[in-house]
């Protein structure tokens, strides 16, 4: 060992992070299977059943907090748990069994939010919408991660704490900001109400748009970012074994993005009441934003630099790097939305639907893949992946579903807004509101086409990772080639 | 709520010298060339902590 | 460089990065939140905005429940195409009673915040039930089971409170509070005594909404809000320079 001897010489915790890697898989799943549901519905309306739980109004936000919340979320407590191990090295803090409370815990707020949302529990706040007893809970379980989090890296032996820790530990924190912010109300039960689920928010109207597009946008920032950006500087690193491209960038890449990213919630409510120095104030930040985005891109990227030929061997690698590619075309795309005069066309669109994909499917899925491919041999102790091919033929099915989606999103988007906007000759709006929903029609199609590929996708994924914990190697495997670029990496 | 309003007040004030002075300050501290062998070693820390390979 | 001393603690002090980080996305929230608290030009003075009657109040919770956000917006922007679509742009003070907004950010469907009066009960009633059998390119789900099921508002009056305490000046209304159950029924039953209910609650829509006059649905409670929406100010006393200048 070449620095900071082991002290410490408890083993990592494993058994926990095999636990999160599997419910990610399987809240992936539903997730994405919840989300193309919706998407069908969309397209043929009969799909919604004509039942109260299955209207699209109550499964959006199942699909949505299935793949952020669920998915994603096992991915990041998961990821940072094996992470925070490794690079402090030292076991987690309160062992196997803080950490299975913490497990489980998350496993059971997910399973009251699912709940909630098919029945009608919803507190109407667009990624907030359990209600108040419901956040109650998830504050007690975020603290005790907290707590696994940071007693980790307090006992560390590595004098330096490691940058991906850094952006892990902004997640962290400003996630429970955020949600104690955003989820204040008072229950109707206090004063006497028959029913102890329905809450009023504390705020109304104009501020609390303000307080739910803060929260909002920075669920966007410190969970979808920050958090997998944490997941890019580990894991990046590891697949292509070379240190990230450079160190120091890191470290202006993490302030200037917690800062940045903060202030940007007023873009969500260009044109509306909020008072413009609040949208123009929104929108700066917006487009500054770019820069450290691009600076997190870049760094993730040339870690590459003299070692681009491992792309072509090495699927997980790609599924990184591309997903890196899809973050910096999205926080590009964002900051541009973000400009008044575009968002004016773009905004209550599909193009920010679209817009949005592209960073969850591109970006967060796919980091997320990568993180998996290449966790599930390590935890599993197996010599490499039951198979490359799959994860080949994983990631091209998900990369056309994905370009499918982005694509028909973009045109239906824009063709929206500009019918929504359009006038004919004499002066009188040219198209009628349904009009432009008739129209959306085969983009409709073409979205959930593109989902059924992701599902697909996924679905390889799934294969793979049951041949591989089963400890099987497929024999037409380039794993000569693989094991060669990739030695050290994988042992 | 009145202080955080007359602290908040003040601050919009200065919200562009702020941005300046704080990543100014950073960045002249992660490339200070002092720093910098320091810094780069720190990227290895992933690269050399897998306990099977120690052990 | 006191800066560079300062970070180095930084990199190896987990708690003062937790503080670092803490005080780092902290500045934007203050910046940009709190302010709209204390201005008081937020929100602009107009007439005849008032809480919601308690059967509105029933129907926006039914709203909020069927998540009907997730595909309609309730903010008319201030373009010349929105105006001629929807009407008059949202001003901050129609949503000030609003907990929380329902202001959204999709229109998958068309906006909905001036939606009230430009339909009859009996159109809302069939669109809601199966939206094809009106707008037969429609993709919206339909909602048969609202009328089917019976709404009681007995804790009427604690769910006002309830929103007294977070701003909502139900107390500032004779008899708001007592009579909450009384409204509730009056509103939604056709020959009922509605006169202290339109003294309370100005441009109340009454009558029986989903077409079964004997029983109270959740469709009669929905209808009920969605006829009231964007019709509570008066526009023709209403100066969007003033208005504009103050903001």
């Amino acid at each position: 060992m070449a620095h900071g001897a082991q002290t410490d010489t408890t083993p990592y915790v494993e058994g926990v992070i095999k636990k999160f890697v599997l419910a990610a898989v399987f809240w992936g799943v539903i997730g994405f299977l919840a989300g193309d549901f919706i998407a069908w519905e969309l397209a043929f309306p009969a799909l919604n059943l004509d039942l109260e739980w299955t209207t699209f109004g109550r499964l959006r936000p199942l699909h949505t907090s299935a793949v952020i919340f669920a998915f994603g979320g096992n991915i990041l407590l998961g990821t940072s748990l094996f992470v925070v191990q490794r690079t402090s090295r030292a076991s987690l803090y309160g062992g196997a069994v803080l950490g299975n409370i913490v497990f489980w815990g998350y496993q059971l707020f997910i399973v009251m939010a699912a709940l909630g949302y098919v029945l009608g529990v919803t507190q109407g706040r667009e990624y907030a919408e359990p209600e108040w007893f419901v956040d109650l809970y998830l504050t007690v379980v975020w603290v005790l991660y907290l707590a696994v989090f940071l007693g980790t890296i307090l006992k560390r032996n590595e004098p330096h704490i490691y940058v991906a820790n850094w952006f892990y530990l902004a997640f962290i924190v400003t996630i429970a900001l955020l949600h104690l912010g955003n989820n204040m109300a008072v229950p109707v039960a206090l004063m006497g109400g028959d029913s102890w689920i329905k809450s009023y928010s504390f705020f109304s109207g104009v501020q609390d748009a303000m307080t739910q597009w803060w929260y909002g946008h920075n669920a966007v920032g410190f969970f979808l970012t920050a958090g997998f950006l944490g997941v890019m500087y580990y894991f990046v690193p590891k697949q292509a074994n070379r240190p990230v491209y450079s160190y120091r960038l890191s470290i202006v890449h993490f302030w200037a993005l917690i800062f940045l990213y903060i202030w940007a919630g007023p873009h969500h409510l260009h044109y509306t009441a909020l008072p413009d120095w609040t949208q123009t104030l929104g929108m700066v930040f917006s487009i500054m934003l770019w820069m450290p985005s691009w600076g997190g891109m870049i760094n993730g990227l040339m870690t590459l630099s003299g070692a681009w030929d491992k792309l072509r061997t090495d699927p997980v690698l790609r599924f990184l790097v591309v997903s890196v590619g899809f973050y910096g075309m999205s926080t590009f795309e964002g900051p541009m939305m973000s400009i008044k005069a575009v968002n004016s066309l773009s905004h209550y669109t599909d193009w920010t639907v679209g817009h949005v994909h592209s960073g969850a499917l591109g970006w967060v899925a796919f980091v997320s893949f990568g993180a998996l491919y290449y966790m599930v041999p390590a935890l599993w102790k197996r010599r490499s992946l039951y198979s490359l091919k799959l994860v080949s033929l994983h990631f091209w099915i998900a990369t056309i579903g994905i370009v499918l989606y982005i694509t028909s999103m973009w045109v239906s988007g824009i063709m929206q807004g500009l019918m929504w906007r359009a006038y004919d000759e004499l002066g009188f709006l040219q198209y009628s509101f349904i009009e432009s929903v008739e129209a959306m029609h085969p983009y409709y199609i073409i979205r959930a086409t593109g989902g059924v590929l992701f599902v697909l996708g996924a679905l390889v994924m799934v294969y793979n990772f049951y041949r591989t914990i089963k400890g099987d190697v497929r024999e037409d495997s380039p794993q000569a080639a693989y094991l060669g670029s990739a030695a050290g990496a994988q042992q | 709520m009145e202080f955080l309003a007359d602290v908040s007040h003040f601050l919009r004030q200065f919200w562009g010298l702020w941005l300046m002075l704080i990543f100014g300050g950073i960045v002249l501290w992660a490339f200070w060339p002092k720093n910098k062998d320091r810094f780069e070693k720190y990227g290895e820390i992933p690269l050399r902590d897998d306990q099977d390979e120690e052990r | 460089m006191s800066i560079i001393k300062h970070h180095a603690k930084i990199e190896t002090n987990a708690l003062l990065l937790v503080l670092g980080i803490f005080v780092t996305v902290i500045i934007g929230g203050l910046v940009e939140i709190v302010p709209l608290f204390t201005i008081k030009n937020t929100i602009e003075k107009v007439e005849g905005v008032r809480p919601y009657t308690p059967l509105e109040l029933a129907g926006r919770n039914i709203y909020i429940r069927e998540g009907c956000y997730n595909c309609h917006s309730q903010m008319v922007r201030p373009f010349r195409d929105e105006l001629e679509r929807y009407g008059h742009y949202s001003l901050a003070a129609e949503s000030m009673y609003d907990h929380p907004f329902q202001w959204s950010s999709k229109r998958t469907g068309p906006d909905l915040a001036r939606v009230g009066g430009k339909y009859s009960n009996e159109w809302h009633r069939r669109h809601l039930v199966n939206p094809r059998d009106v707008v037969p390119e429609s993709i919206m789900p339909g909602y048969p089971h609202l009328m089917k099921k019976e709404l009681t508002f007995n804790d009427a009056a604690a769910h006002m409170k309830t929103l007294e305490l977070v701003g909502v000046p139900y107390s500032g209304i004779e008899g708001a509070l007592e009579n909450a159950s009384a409204d509730f029924e009056a509103q939604a039953t056709p020959d009922a005594d509605q006169e202290a209910l339109l003294t309370r609650y100005p441009k109340a829509v009454v009558g029986d909404f989903d077409g079964q006059p004997d029983k109270i649905t959740e469709m009669d409670a929905l209808v009920a809000y969605l006829q009231v929406l964007g019709t509570m100010v008066d526009f023709t006393a209403f100066d969007p320079a003033a208005a504009n200048a103050i903001r």
